[in-house]
This record gives C-alpha cells, sequence and structure tokens, in this order.
C-alpha cells in the first residue's frame, strides 16, 4: 500500500515531502541541449550531471549529453579553476562542440568560484565559445535554472550590432520538443521569420537512424543567437522560464519583449495567435481560425463531461497555470493548483486565472509546495482528476482518481515528448486525454446495464 | 588516439590479446569527460534506500533527493517509507547561515510524528561545505526520541559511488553493532548485496529455504530496523553484490567473526556453484543434497524454457556496461551459456581484480574499459558489431540510436534476472529485444546496404 499520507493536514516547516520540482542545474542542462553543437557543462562533482543525464533520459528516451568539472576533494577547498580549465581543454579536444554551456552547482558557488573571471582568463580555442550562467541548487528550481541558461546566451553572445532582419524572437519555455515544432508551426503558418531559443527539436526528438551524434543536426545555431540583437521584438512565452532572458536581450540590445503566458487552451492560444498578427500585420490564417473553431467544437460536444468537474493541477509553474486555464475554459474547477518553484507571482496569477470563473473560493493554490501537499488536500477536499507530471500517478493509485499525464517529466509513459499541448493542436490533445480520462472512469465504475456504446 | 577518447582515458582500456593488457581503475573522472559515472551520495543512497522501514533524510538542496525518488525497482513485503522522499530542501538562507536548524526541525517533525526505528541523514555536497555538524544533531535527536539516527557523510566529490557503497556499510555496521543481539545457537544466512529487485531476494531466499536454510536478514532488499538488527546471528554471509557489499561482509566478520562467501546467482552455472558452495560451508550433507535436487531440478526447467531461444542468439555479440566488476563477470559467463560471445566489457566501478577475472573470461579482441563515456561506448560497439548492450538507463537510448538492442540490467528494472527464473526471464529479454520485429524498419541494418525496403 502506497498510501502513506495522512488526512490529517500537518504543519511542516523544515521537511520537503514527495517534492515537485527538482534544481537549477538540470534545467540549465536541458536548455542548453536546444543550442547547436553545444556540450553542456557542469562545474560540479560528478554525481549532478550523472543524475541530470539520467533524469532528462528518462523523459525524452533519448541520450542527453553533457560533461563534469568531477570535483574532488581538493578542488572543493581550493576551488575548482583548474578543473574547469582542464575539462574545457578536454572538452574541445576530444568532443570538438562549438560551445561549451557551463552552468554552476551548489558546490562550485558556495565555495565561491568565479565562473566571469575563469572564463575571461582561460585560453579557448580560435572559433569556439565558452558561456556560463549561475544555477545554485538552493535557489529557485529547476524552471528558473532553465531561464538562467537561456539567458546566460544572450548575455554572452547576443549582438546589440546585429542588422534587424525583421525576425522576431521567441523564447518558447520550458517544453517538450513536440511544443517546439507546434510554435514553428504557428510561426511559419503567420508568416512571422523567427530565431528561437532554445531549441531543442532534433535534438531530444531525434529520429532513429541507426547512427548516434553526440551533437545531432538540432538546436539554435550560435549565429542566431547573435542575430537575436536585431529582433523586431521578443515574445517570451512563461513567464517563469521566459522573463530572465527576455530581460537580458532587452537590458543588452534593447529589443522590447512581450513576456505571455505559455500557449495553452483557447485564450492563451489566441493572445499568441494575435500577438503574431500583430508583428506580421497579416490577419490570423483561415488554418488557424479553423483550429480554433474545432477546438471549441471538441469542447462543446464533451461539455456534459468536463462541466463541474473538479481537478488537482501540479506541476512546473508555467505549464501548471496553462493547464489551469484550459481546464477553466473547459468547464472544470482547478480546486487544486500546486507548483513545487517558489515564486508568489504563481499563487497571484493562478488567483488571477481562477476569479473570473468564480472558481476562487474553496480552491487551493500554493507555490514551493510539494505532493505531500496535495495528498492531504486531496484527502481532505476530494477531486475528480489529477492533471500533472509522473510523480502524481502514487496519489492516483493510493485515491484511486483518474490521472493526465502532461508536463516534465513523464517518465512512465511514451511519446509525450512528440505532443504538443500547446496551440489549439495542444489543446485538442490535453482536452480529448482529459475527456478519455473521465469517460473512462465512467465505464469502469457503472453497473453493466448502464454502460453505453454510444456517449 | 581513436576520435572520442581522451589521452587520459587510455589507460583504462584494453584490448585483449593487445598491449599490457591491464586496466587502470578506480581513478577520478577526467575533468571534463562524459563520464556514466555517479557520486558518492549516490552509491551511499542506493545501498541504503531498500531498507523499507526507515527514514532516508537527504540534507542538501532538493536535487538530490528528487533525482532518488523512487529509483530503485526494490520491494517490499511491509513497509513502503522508503519509497517516499524526504529532504530539508535547503535554500540560499540555510547556505548563510547553516543548515543545521533546518535540519534539526526536520528530525523533529519525523520523529515527534512517526517515531520510526531509524533515520538516515544523507548529507550531500553542500553540507560538506558550509560544515554542518549533523554528528550532533543525530546524538542529540537519539538521546532526545529514542531512535537510532545515523549521520551518512556522502559528499559528492568524495569519490565516486564506491566510496559511498563503503559509507552505506558502515552506516549498516553502525545501526547492528551497537548492542548486538547475538544467539548463542548461530542459525542460517545473511544474504548480502540483494536488492530485491523485482523479488530478485525473494527467490533466492526461496532456494535457501528449500534447502533448509534459514535466511536472517537481507541486505538491504526488503529488510527492515529489526531484521538487520538479528544479522549477527547469521552463520555466514553470502555476498552477492561484491562491489557494493565485500566491505560490510568484512566487518561483520572482524566484529561477529561471521565468514563471507562471494555468490553470484547470475546465470544457471552461477547459481548452482553458489547454492552448492553456501551448503559446502555450512558443512551439512542434507543441506547440500537438497542443494543438488534443486539445482537439477531448476536448471532442467530453466534449459528446457530457454532452449527454444537459443538458436536465434547463437552467435550474437554482446557488449556489457554495468556498475559492478562481479555482475559483469557474471554476465559475460551467463552469454556463454546462450551461445552468445561478448565482445566489451565495462564498469563504472570494477576493481584490478575484477579486470583481470573478465580479461581471463573474454575472447582476444574484447574490449575492456573503466569508467567509459558514450562516445567510447559507441566507438567500441560499432567496431565490434555489438548486437545487444546491457547497461543502465543512460545507455538504453545510446544502444537504440545505434541500432543496438538492449538489456536493462540496471536497479531500476522490474524483471528478476537473478537464480533459475531469472536465467529464463534474462534469455527471453536478450531475445526480445535482439530478434524485435522493429529492426527490420531500421534502414541500413536489417535492410542490407541501407536500402528503403519496398
Amino acid at each position: 500500500m502506497l498510501d502513506l499520507t495522512p488526512r490529517e493536514i500537518c504543519e511542516r516547516k523544515a521537511l520537503r515531502i514527495n517534492p515537485l520540482k527538482t534544481c537549477q542545474p538540470v534545467g540549465a542542462l536541458y536548455a542548453a541541449l536546444g543550442v547547436r553543437r553545444c556540450m553542456p557543462h557542469s562545474h560540479g562533482s560528478q554525481g549532478c550531471v550523472s543524475y541530470h543525464r539520467t533524469f532528462l533520459t528518462r523523459h525524452f528516451k533519448e541520450p542527453a549529453v553533457a560533461s563534469s568539472s568531477s570535483f574532488t576533494e581538493g578542488a572543493s577547498v581550493f576551488g575548482g579553476g583548474a578543473n574547469l580549465r582542464a575539462s574545457v581543454k578536454n572538452i574541445f579536444d576530444v568532443y570538438d562542440p562549438d560551445v561549451i554551456a557551463v552552468h554552476t552547482t551548489c558546490l562550485s558557488e558556495t565555495i565561491g568560484d568565479d565562473l566571469n573571471s575563469y572564463i575571461l582568463e582561460m585560453e579557448i580555442p580560435e572559433g569556439k565559445l565558452v558561456v556560463h550562467c549561475n544555477t545554485p541548487s538552493y535557489v529557485g528550481s529547476h524552471v528558473t535554472g532553465f531561464a538562467s541558461m537561456v539567458a546566460g546566451f544572450v548575455r554572452y553572445l547576443a549582438d546589440a550590432g546585429s542588422p534587424a532582419d525583421g525576425r522576431v524572437a521567441v523564447f518558447p519555455g520550458f517544453l517538450n520538443p513536440g511544443d517546439l515544432r507546434e510554435y514553428k508551426r504557428l510561426l511559419g503558418l503567420a508568416g512571422l521569420p523567427f530565431i528561437m531559443l532554445p531549441d531543442q527539436t532534433g535534438v531530444m526528438d531525434g529520429p532513429m537512424t541507426g547512427s548516434y551524434e553526440m551533437f545531432p543536426e538540432g538546436g539554435t545555431t550560435v549565429d542566431e543567437i547573435r542575430a537575436l540583437g536585431g529582433a523586431r521584438e521578443a515574445l517570451a512565452m512563461g513567464e517563469f522560464a521566459s522573463t530572465e532572458p527576455a530581460l537580458a536581450l532587452k537590458g543588452k540590445c534593447g529589443v522590447e519583449a512581450r513576456v505571455m503566458p505559455l500557449p495553452i487552451g483557447v485564450r492563451a492560444t489566441d493572445g499568441f495567435v494575435a500577438a503574431l498578427s500583430g508583428i506580421s500585420g497579416r490577419p490570423v490564417p483561415r488554418e488557424l481560425e479553423e483550429e480554433r473553431g474545432r477546438l471549441v467544437d471538441l469542447m462543446l460536444d464533451a461539455n456534459p463531461y468536463y462541466y463541474g468537474k473538479r481537478c488537482s493541477v501540479f506541476g512546473d509553474p508555467d505549464t501548471v497555470l496553462g493547464i489551469t486555464s484550459l481546464a477553466l475554459e473547459l468547464g472544470m474547477v482547478p480546486v487544486h493548483v500546486v507548483t513545487g518553484t517558489p515564486g508568489e507571482a504563481f499563487e497571484r496569477k493562478a488567483r488571477a486565472l481562477l476569479e473570473p470563473f468564480g472558481a476562487l473560493e474553496g480552491a487551493r493554490v500554493k507555490a514551493a509546495g510539494d505532493l505531500f501537499d496535495l495528498h492531504q488536500w486531496i484527502k481532505n477536499d476530494g477531486t475528480d482528476l489529477l492533471i500533472g507530471t509522473s510523480y502524481g500517478k502514487q496519489i492516483a493509485k493510493a485515491e484511486d482518481l483518474p490521472f493526465v499525464r502532461a508536463g516534465f517529466p513523464v517518465l512512465d509513459r511514451y511519446g509525450h515528448s512528440y505532443r504538443p499541448i500547446i496551440g489549439y493542436r495542444g489543446g485538442l490533445a490535453l482536452a480529448t486525454d482529459i475527456a478519455d480520462a473521465i469517460m473512462d472512469r465512467i465505464d469502469r465504475d457503472c453497473a453493466d446495464e448502464d454502460l453505453e456504446v454510444v456517449m | 588516439m581513436r576520435a572520442g577518447i581522451l589521452k587520459e582515458r587510455e589507460g583504462s582500456i584494453a584490448i585483449k590479446g593487445a598491449g599490457t593488457g591491464s586496466v587502470s581503475c578506480g581513478r577520478d573522472s577526467v575533468s571534463g569527460a562524459v563520464s556514466q559515472r555517479a557520486c558518492v551520495f549516490c552509491g551511499a543512497r542506493v545501498v541504503l534506500n531498500p531498507i523499507t522501514d526507515a527514514f532516508h533524510l537527504v540534507h542538501g538542496p532538493i536535487g538530490c533527493a528528487s533525482y532518488t525518488w523512487d529509483i530503485r525497482g526494490s520491494l517490499s513485503s511491509g513497509p513502503e517509507l522508503y519509497r517516499r522522499s524526504f529532504s530539508t530542501d535547503l535554500r540560499e538562507r540555510d547556505v548563510v547561515f547553516g543548515g543545521v536548524d533546518r535540519l534539526r526541525a526536520a528530525v523533529s517533525e519525523i520523529a515527534e510524528r512517526e517515531r520510526p526505528p531509524v533515520v538516515f541523514i544523507y548529507s550531500t555536497c553542500l553540507v560538506g561545505v558550509i560544515g554542518d555538524d549533523v554528528e550532533a544533531v543525530c546524538r542529540e535527536a537519539e538521546s532526545r526520541y529514542g531512535i537510532r539516527v545515523v549521520n551518512v557523510k556522502a559528499p559528492g566529490f568524495a569519490g565516486h559511488k564506491a566510496m559511498g557503497y563503503r559509507l552505506a556499510c558502515e552506516a549498516i555496521m553502525d545501526v547492528i553493532s551497537r548492542d548486538p543481539e547475538i544467539p548463542r545457537r548461530r542459525e542460517g544466512i545473511n544474504i548480502l548485496g540483494d536488492y530485491n529487485l523485482a523479488g530478485e531476494a525473494w527467490m533466492v531466499a526461496g532456494y535457501f529455504r528449500e534447502m533448509g536454510v534459514p535466511v536472517v536478514s537481507t541486505f538491504t532488499g526488503d529488510s527492515t530496523f529489526a531484521s538487520l538488527r538479528r544479522s549477527p546471528g547469521a552463520r555466514l554471509n553470502v555476498v552477492q553484490c561484491a562491489g557494493s557489499m565485500t566491505h560490510l561482509a568484512r566487518s561483520m566478520e572482524d566484529g561477529f567473526g561471521i565468514p563471507f562467501v562471494k555468490a553470484s546467482f547470475f546465470g544457471l552455472a552461477d547459481t548452482r556453484s553458489a547454492l552448492l558452495n553456501v551448503a559446502d560451508l555450512l558443512g551439512s550433507g542434507e543441506v547440500r543434497r537438497r542443494a543438488l535436487s534443486l539445482a537439477r531440478r531448476e536448471s532442467r526447467r530453466a534449459e528446457r524454457a530457454v532452449a527454444p531461444y537459443l538458436p536465434g542468439l547463437r552467435g550474437k555479440k554482446a557488449a556489457i556496461f554495468v556498475g559492478g566488476g562481479f555482475k559483469a563477470i557474471s554476465l559475460i559467463r551467463q552469454f556463454r551459456e546462450l551461445g552468445m560471445e561478448t565482445v566489451l566489457v565495462g564498469t563504472q566501478t570494477g576493481t584490478s581484480g575484477d579486470y583481470e577475472v573478465i580479461q581471463s573470461l573474454v575472447s582476444p579482441g574484447t574490449v575492456v574499459l573503466d569508467d567509459a563515456n558514450p562516445a567510447e561506448l559507441e566507438a567500441f560497439m560499432r567496431e565490434k558489431g555489438a548486437d545487444i548492450l546491457v547497461g543502465g538507463v543512460k545507455e538504453r537510448p545510446l544502444a537504440y540510436k545505434l541500432g543496438i538492442a538492449f538489456c536493462d540490467h540496471n536497479h531500476e528494472r522490474r524483471i528478476p534476472l537473478s537464480g533459475f527464473e531469472g536465467m529464463v526471464n534474462f534469455t527471453r529479454e536478450i531475445n526480445l529485444s535482439v530478434n524485435s520485429p522493429v529492426w527490420r524498419h531500421l534502414r541500413g541494418r536489417a535492410a542490407p546496404g541501407g536500402a528503403w525496403e519496398a
């Protein structure tokens, strides 16, 4: 029996039980995998990078390459400068990437390694680059680490002197390659030239070819990152994952940014599509209008099954806000909205979503929460459906709840990283999954004589 | 030097029949290498985590706890506490002012609510640097709550995974050696280094029960504080995963006078000789007789089950990349039982002794390497034309990308691979992957010349 969570809500000040986040470096590593011929490098103990690679591999079912400074006892006393210099030399000598993207860890941050001066002083081969970001594991979460690495690329490489070539900068947020492909399709339909950073398509959804490339043909190129400096505008998708890079780009190159929610659900996708149309000066393409229409059609058709259903949404902040938004549009009542990533803004934004639907009262909203919190709430309040990452499955089983997997990570199912949840198509997929989960449950629980072939 | 191989790494790679043949191992990973190797904390955590009724509290930032939450397929016959993740989730403030207050509060939140028999506190990299006096928190909590609180001082930078194994062994010794309850008449065995993955320890214990040998405790699969505390009363320690548990076996020999024997339950031959060895050491003719009849019966059954797969496997080439040397050795023998040849053997933490045995078992031309990285694995698997790789989670997609079959022999597998039944499962797994119809869709491999299939 996996149910060890007591119903009575206990006050916890120090103990974290069943986390709903992980540490910054893994987010930084994932971001760096979205740059062409880039070696993500963890400046810390070798175990960190082994865990991060394993974690990403479990979600994406793809190799995730990264190197480590492999700190020893000596490095942790005298500083990791020598380890970093040796690493950079070895990596360029042997693996030959174009860029090394260094992120720090709790260890290197605490001993006070100064990456700026290390990188400034080290010998870097002609035509090669080393960038970095600070990702102490005791700050933020994997989502903020992702944001910092993207911002790191911008700070090092975006060139204010780039010619204004009319391209739009897109910071897509912490999402799957399937979502990134959907962004590209939407941008293509809108006829907008763009630069997306990062772009893990082709890297973390690599096709089966019979050969292994350490640096597959995917990812934003260094030239593209440089050219961000000349972008006409930046679309920063997801406040938590994309604000920092947007600010960095504005600070360095004066590119104005719109920070928008992830385009999950009708309204948020409308906002994104409208922004594209606004920038291009062209009307929304008919094809997209039709896609939207199909999503709304589905929502209407299945409306009786969604309506009034209580759901619990958990995972990364931008994704959770997006899914909450979709759930509300479907007529569901998100009674629990929780992320492990700290930040009051999450709670504020979640309430702002719930309020116009009259769903604020009785809802529990929490940032820096964990799955133990969620489980206790569910025991007290009940819910009809769980929507979130694989770590929810223990709750789903213990409480016998329908469960829709979405977000990061999904460790126990296949195919999710290929499938978008953003855009109208993503909304269609997610709304279908939700209806399936609810209706499978009806079929499972109903009496034999009530089993309907037509629903 | 081959492409993708660091100069510093050359000493860690040997090809049988060429050069000195010795494999340099146990060294720190080269800075900048894409090592597959984990850290001290990881080693300690994987060994201790299967203790089912313990609180495993990770003292550090959240990552170390997140990545090790419920990662082993270790099964429990009772408590499920070990499948929960507990940590102090240290924040910036704690790094500045020290994490002791938060740790103390976390321990009291555990102890006051749950009164577990034992709490393991894993001190991670950060704690090693900020200098929290974790020992003091442990002592204070022990006297205040009357439970055991053990500090597992496992900063990642203090070495590699094998060092973590050692720390875990010391933590276990700490638990069992305080006022040990040693009965006058010792009886039965302990099984060390079985983590009850997919219920393997239950299968192995079942063999011993049939032989009339009681199993006092397993380390650490499906163990509890109480079962560990009974372990000093056993007559013999049977050590399976020698890499992780030899240190404990030695300590128990010194501390309680319990001799130990290394045993492998991977493959029919190894399983048979393990059972007979134990029977001989326990010195009872009756036990030996039962062991023999069990081994004969189960071997025959397994051989019958395996036979249909053999024609499809004969002559296939295997690559092995696993954690410890002892497992690698068993796998080489196991592949031989299937008529397969091993063309590459690597481990994360093998010892020079392990590598000598490996070298003596494999055919000339076989590549033997310590602490390999993906580039090396790729280069050598290609060069040697491996058909299947046996490894862990990080290696699976690498193998697949290369169009090479894969068998998960790591600690998250869900299928028992040890003992007689395990050999049957192993064979099925290998067959499933090597002869999967999916390979027919892969251009360039199943379709010769890389032509599109009509």
